[in-house]
């Protein structure tokens, strides 16, 4: 057969091409289901991870249910807009985050950590190759930092994916986001050594400047769009204050 | 087994392992040995999927070999590497979704790693399926050890630790050591390999130009 003619190539070609992208489309198709499953068991194991909940070789699903037994949607003014909790766990914050402000849904976890409430906030950012995101969560106070998990997307190995390690993460336990006049100012991520003006601060990444600086940003605009929200603190935590 | 094994397919299988390295002496895939071996586990489970998918592109075009059109021969090589590392990628966010998440973008790159590229057309495309996929194991794991080489220094002396496990005591730092930051950045591998080249060519003498 002479397998250099225009035609024979043209043929060859289509047919590889529907061919390829049948088996793909089959393969995508058959995997799809348990992929959903994966990244929402994932989802669920980061959630917990802010609560410093280790889920390593145990029922993942099971120890979310028994800590947050209920999620929220809220919008920039704090109003609670839904308490469905399915639904505020599926809610894409990466996507909320590009609407403008008053047109935001946002998601709180709330978890019930012996006995006290937690509140979770979802956090998303931009490191230096990708995207960086997270959840932290607060005390009652609404100001007091309880735990905190982030992941990124692409980072620097050794460098700037260091934010991942729980090292970096437990540094944030116990920070506060807000000044001695409540204001809401954030917690700085800096250069080792160095201070933040009037907010606490944590030591960022040696070697990793950029993704901790993103970590920072990410702090102030990810937390700082549940300002209103944060503000209503209940009569018990203020006089704990 | 003689059969399955005979000289050359045995020349074929163990070549690429030495003296006929794909990045000690053919110098390929280059680029991600550089950017997985900051530690141990990636770059080990890159060398892995890297081993499948060349060994089973070899073996598709190996049986397609005498079909393919020499005008596209390499568009059609590249979309049996393109599908096969979707599929790969595919299965391991279903099976083993916390091994994806950690290669991340590493295992989309393998479509680009020239090893794959040059086995196809240098070897699959003129020999049949079983040398083919002998070919490709041999070659992935000739990338495979140099990568887990060349990683297994830089975690250690970077991070000091193996597979994520401690192996340089607190002690140590407590004594003032401190972990060689030059080895997590890029250029420390490509140095690594240089030093791997340099011993391997030290020690077969055949392999020094005149």
């Amino acid at each position: 057969m002479n397998t250099n003619k225009n035609s024979y190539t043209i043929i060859y070609a289509a047919v590889m091409v529907v061919v390829v992208a049948l088996l793909l489309a089959l393969v995508s198709g058959i995997l799809k289901e348990k992929q959903t499953a994966n990244v929402e068991l994932d989802k669920k194991k980061q959630i917990l991870s802010s609560l410093n909940i280790s889920t390593a070789g145990q029922d993942a699903e099971a120890l979310y249910n028994q800590y947050i037994p209920k999620a929220i949607i809220i919008n920039y003014r704090g109003e609670v807009i839904s308490d469905d909790r399915d639904k505020a766990f599926n809610v894409d914050i990466a996507k909320e985050m590009s609407k403008p402000l008053e047109k935001r849904e946002l998601p709180v976890y709330l978890a019930t950590v012996e006995g006290q409430t937690k509140y979770i906030l979802s956090l998303r950012g931009a490191g230096l190759w990708g995207p960086i995101w997270g959840y932290i969560s607060f005390n009652e106070d609404k100001n007091t930092v309880f735990g905190s998990y982030f992941m990124h997307a692409s980072e620097t190995p050794g460098l700037g994916a260091e934010i991942a390690t729980k090292h970096f993460q437990n540094e944030f336990i116990n920070k506060k986001i807000k000044n001695a006049e409540n204001k809401f100012v954030s917690i700085a991520v800096v250069k080792p050594g160095q201070q933040a003006e009037g907010k606490d601060y944590v030591d960022g990444i040696s070697g990793g400047t950029i993704t901790s600086h993103g970590v920072d940003v990410m702090l102030m605009k990810s937390i700082g769009q549940y300002e209103n929200f944060l503000g209503q603190v209940t009569d018990g935590g203020m006089q704990n204050e | 087994m003689s059969k399955l094994l005979s000289a050359k397919s045995k020349q074929v299988l163990l070549g690429p392992l030495s003296k006929n390295n794909p990045i000690m002496v053919q110098v390929l895939g280059i680029c991600s040995a550089l950017a997985v071996t900051a530690k141990l586990e990636p770059a080990l489970v890159m060398g892995l999927s890297v081993t499948i998918i060349v060994a089973l592109s070899n073996v598709i075009i190996s049986l397609l070999r005498n079909t393919i059109p020499n005008r596209i021969r390499i568009i059609v090589q590249l979309v049996v590497v393109a599908a096969l590392v979707t599929v790969v990628s595919e299965f391991l966010k279903a099976f083993a979704y916390d091994v994806s998440v950690q290669l991340s973008v590493y295992i989309g790159l393998i479509i680009t790693n020239c090893i794959l590229m040059g086995r196809l057309e240098a070897f699959a495309m003129g020999n049949k399926p079983w040398e083919s996929f002998l070919d490709g194991i041999g070659n992935g794991i000739g990338y495979a050890w140099i990568l887990a080489a060349v990683a297994f220094v830089r975690e250690l002396l970077g991070s000091g630790t193996l597979l994520n496990y401690r192996i340089i005591p607190q002690s140590f730092y407590d004594a003032g050591y401190v972990n060689n930051g030059m080895m997590m950045m890029p250029p420390m591998a490509l140095i690594l390999v240089a030093c791997l080249i340099w011993i391997h060519r030290a020690a077969n003498k055949d392999l020094q130009e005149k």
